[in-house]
């Protein structure tokens, strides 16, 4: 009985609250993100575009600097003082925010069947039962090149592995060009542009990624040490000293017109688009026999979610259900060429560049990066251990072979695929 | 009862008075916080609590291999790092002071000034200009060793294993040069007129009135700088960080103490923070560099002999 009188009294209290809210005074919604860099977009495009088809909903894009992010939205969490929107790093730093309860749950908000499993994947639980933020924006891999200098040697472009090598010999027999914009210095380019941007054609994608998670495969096995291998076949079209060859040296030296081929993620586009004073264009990871399905990675990267203890709980789920919607991603994707939205419904882009790395996920399987989820939880972090080795291989101080035992080594000492 | 009898001392209040503010700082701001850390080394996090586990994080650190590898590796490394500063630093800064302290010297201030100058630099300064000085694309050695035939020798130092640590050490030694170099020139202008002028009547002069005079009369000195680089090197972070990264590239094979205690307290990308081994691994130093100190102080330092004038 007092249960059933809590509840409507609760009830009716909520009903009466928000009611009195629309009529009386607008809410006003804050959204806390570590991108500083994105708050013209914001306050220009995408918060007045919301405003005017919900009025009554104020929302304040309130940033702050990334690398302070996680440690000031705990704080804020704590104290109870956090924005009502959340935007969601992927996988386990938002999960841990779920499991604390500082998260709403998000599974039955309109707007969430927009999206394809795969995109949902970086915010639910291991069972994927619960789903805690939206999907916001995704980067893409694949190889960005100097249209230029194919049209001057006389290159098509590349779709089988054979082509790519072939196209690699060609230029590095030119000597114009340094055949492949890319160095080993800072580690993460050959894990991130190398190992992850052509893996998924060898582990076939999502299939090879769950049997990894699941414990039916090993990175020893053929599939998760072939990409070490071609990996290792780069070292000799990489420009000199690419030891010592930094992310931004890589940047300059494509940009520059140095080089021909740049290993990219899609979020290259917009600085590229204005620093490159030649033609671009893009080519998904090359597959083994023309024909092949194709795998490419589609990385979930931003996300945003609810904090459970909002006090404007129904206008949060308001704009989220319209973040969710084909409207803000369109907007968003526009003005973030390289940022693509996770949304199932087709996005028109203005770029050409996006609209080629976009236009992979009709005719190729999206995944998104294999240590990502779950893999790299205990020490040795196997995304750590996946930049050094990818570097060791390229540098030719470590066999693809060694390289990928130790991964394994490394995953088998903490992990136990739960059976 | 004569103890009685006689007046007793009264409290010297004025001591505790006069050092409460030094004690009282040095309390919060150092003391504590080292009490801090070894008591949250032997902790461990346990679904969101803190509980007692003694020395398990250090049987940790030591037991298994995914830690004590990177341990002993990085000890390894820093013990190099050391060595390089040693070998290298140290006589060199001796060296200059001593030309420095010839009255023929011209210039003698500018060239001091030239010398010290890098150690006020931030260590982001140095990390990033060298790594630019360094750039097998755009830095400026590899036209400088062209200029003088000499390209076939420069590879791409710090992207290599077997340089990269030694690279980075000379370039910390270039920064810090100045230090030693200061505090024996200071050492050597306190040496008095009349014992450089009593050597010379006995005829020693030049190199052998260096070797047999003034390098005895400034050992302290270099007892003090020896140590100071001890504790620096130990401690040092900053440099291997801004030109190497957290992961201390290539292969870890210019991960030094630092930035091991850093990647395990504060993470790394996807590696999340683990304060109690980080905490663990920072005992270790504090402990290395006790035992460091500990050595210097009651086996050398004691055998040193001084001269009062």
């Amino acid at each position: 009985m007092t249960t059933k009188l809590l509840t409507a009294l609760l009830l009716g209290t909520s009903i009466l609250g928000s009611a009195g809210v629309a009529y009386a005074a607008d809410v006003t919604l804050n959204i806390e993100s570590w991108r500083g860099d994105d708050l013209a977009i914001w306050k220009d495009k995408l918060i007045p575009a919301f405003e005017a088809k919900n009025p009554g909903i104020k929302v304040v894009f309130a940033p702050s600097a990334p690398t302070e992010y996680d440690a000031a939205l705990g704080a804020k969490l704590a104290a109870g003082s956090a924005g009502d929107l959340i935007t969601c790093r992927p996988f386990d730093k938002s999960l841990e925010l779920f499991k604390k309860g500082n998260l709403a749950d998000l599974s039955a908000l309109p707007g969430m069947e927009n999206f394809s499993p795969v995109a949902k994947s970086a915010w639910q639980t291991d069972d994927g039962k619960s789903s805690f933020c939206v999907p916001m924006a995704s980067v893409i891999h694949g190889f960005i090149y100097n249209k230029d200098a194919f049209d001057k040697l006389g290159i098509k472009v590349p779709e089988t592995r054979d082509e790519f090598f072939a196209a690699l010999d060609k230029i590095k027999a030119d000597g114009t060009y340094i055949p492949m914009a890319m160095g080993t210095k800072d580690l993460w380019e050959a894990a991130t542009m190398g190992y992850q941007n052509i893996g998924p054609n060898y582990w076939k994608g999502e299939d090879g990624r769950a049997a990894l998670i699941k414990g039916d495969q090993k990175l020893t096995d053929k599939d998760w040490v072939a990409p070490y291998e071609e990996l290792a076949k780069w070292k000799p079209y990489l420009g000199d000293g690419f030891e010592a060859q930094t992310y931004p040296d890589s940047q300059n030296l494509f940009t520059l017109g140095r080089a021909a081929i740049y290993p990219a993620g899609s979020w290259e586009i917009g600085l590229f688009n204005t620093q490159a004073q030649f033609k671009m264009g893009a080519f998904p990871p090359p597959v083994e026999k023309a024909g092949d399905t194709c795998y490419i990675s589609d990385h979930t990267d931003i996300g945003m979610g609810l904090n459970a203890a909002s006090k404007n709980a129904d206008a949060a789920k308001t704009f989220l259900s319209w973040v969710a919607s084909p409207d803000f991603a369109t907007i968003y994707a526009n003005a973030l060429p390289g940022f693509f939205s996770l949304n199932s419904a087709p996005v028109k882009m203005e770029d050409p560049l996006a609209q080629e790395f976009v236009s992979w996920r009709g005719k190729c399987k999206s995944t998104i990066r294999s240590t990502y989820q779950i893999l790299s939880r205990g020490t040795p972090n196997l995304e750590n251990e996946t930049w050094v080795e990818s570097a060791n291989v390229i540098n030719g101080t470590d066999t693809p072979e060694a390289a990928a035992k130790k991964l394994q080594t490394g995953l088998d000492s903490w992990y136990k695929p739960a059976k | 009862m004569a103890a009685d009898i006689r007046p007793k001392r009264p409290f010297r209040w004025h001591i505790g008075i006069f050092l409460a503010p030094a004690v009282l700082v040095y309390t919060a701001i150092m003391i504590l916080p080292l009490a801090g850390t070894l008591q949250l080394s032997l902790f461990r996090n346990i679904e969101q609590h803190q509980v007692f586990v003694g020395l398990q994080n250090f049987r940790m650190l030591f037991g298994d291999p995914n830690w004590s590898v990177g341990f002993w590796n990085a000890l390894r490394n820093n013990t190099w790092f050391f060595i390089i500063h040693m070998v290298v630093q140290n006589p060199i800064g001796v060296m200059l002071a001593a030309l420095l302290s010839s009255p023929r010297l011209r210039f003698a201030a500018f060239y001091r000034t030239a010398i010290f100058v890098p150690t006020i630099l931030s260590f982001v300064i140095v990390g990033f200009a060298w790594k630019l000085i360094l750039s097998p694309l755009w830095g400026v050695a590899p036209h400088l060793m062209d200029l003088v035939g000499l390209k076939s020798l420069f590879t791409p130092w710090l992207g290599k294993e077997q340089y990269a640590l030694t690279a980075l050490s000379l370039i910390s030694v270039w920064q810090f040069v100045g230090i030693p170099m200061m505090l024996i020139y200071a050492a050597l202008l306190s040496i008095p007129e009349e014992v450089i002028e009593a050597a010379e009547c006995d005829g020693i002069t030049g190199l052998s009135q260096f070797w047999k005079i003034k390098l005895p009369l400034i050992l302290p000195s270099i007892g003090i700088i020896s140590i100071l680089t001890f504790v620096g090197n130990f401690n040092a972070f900053d440099l291997i960080y801004t030109a190497q990264g957290a992961l201390a590239g290539p292969n870890y094979s210019t991960d030094i103490l630092g930035t091991f205690l850093y990647r395990a307290f504060f993470g790394f990308q996807l590696q999340t923070g683990d304060p109690n081994m980080g905490a663990a691994i920072a005992t270790m130093m504090f402990l290395i560099i006790l035992g460091g100190v500990c050595v210097y102080l009651f086996l050398v330092q004691t055998r040193l002999r001084r001269y009062q004038f």
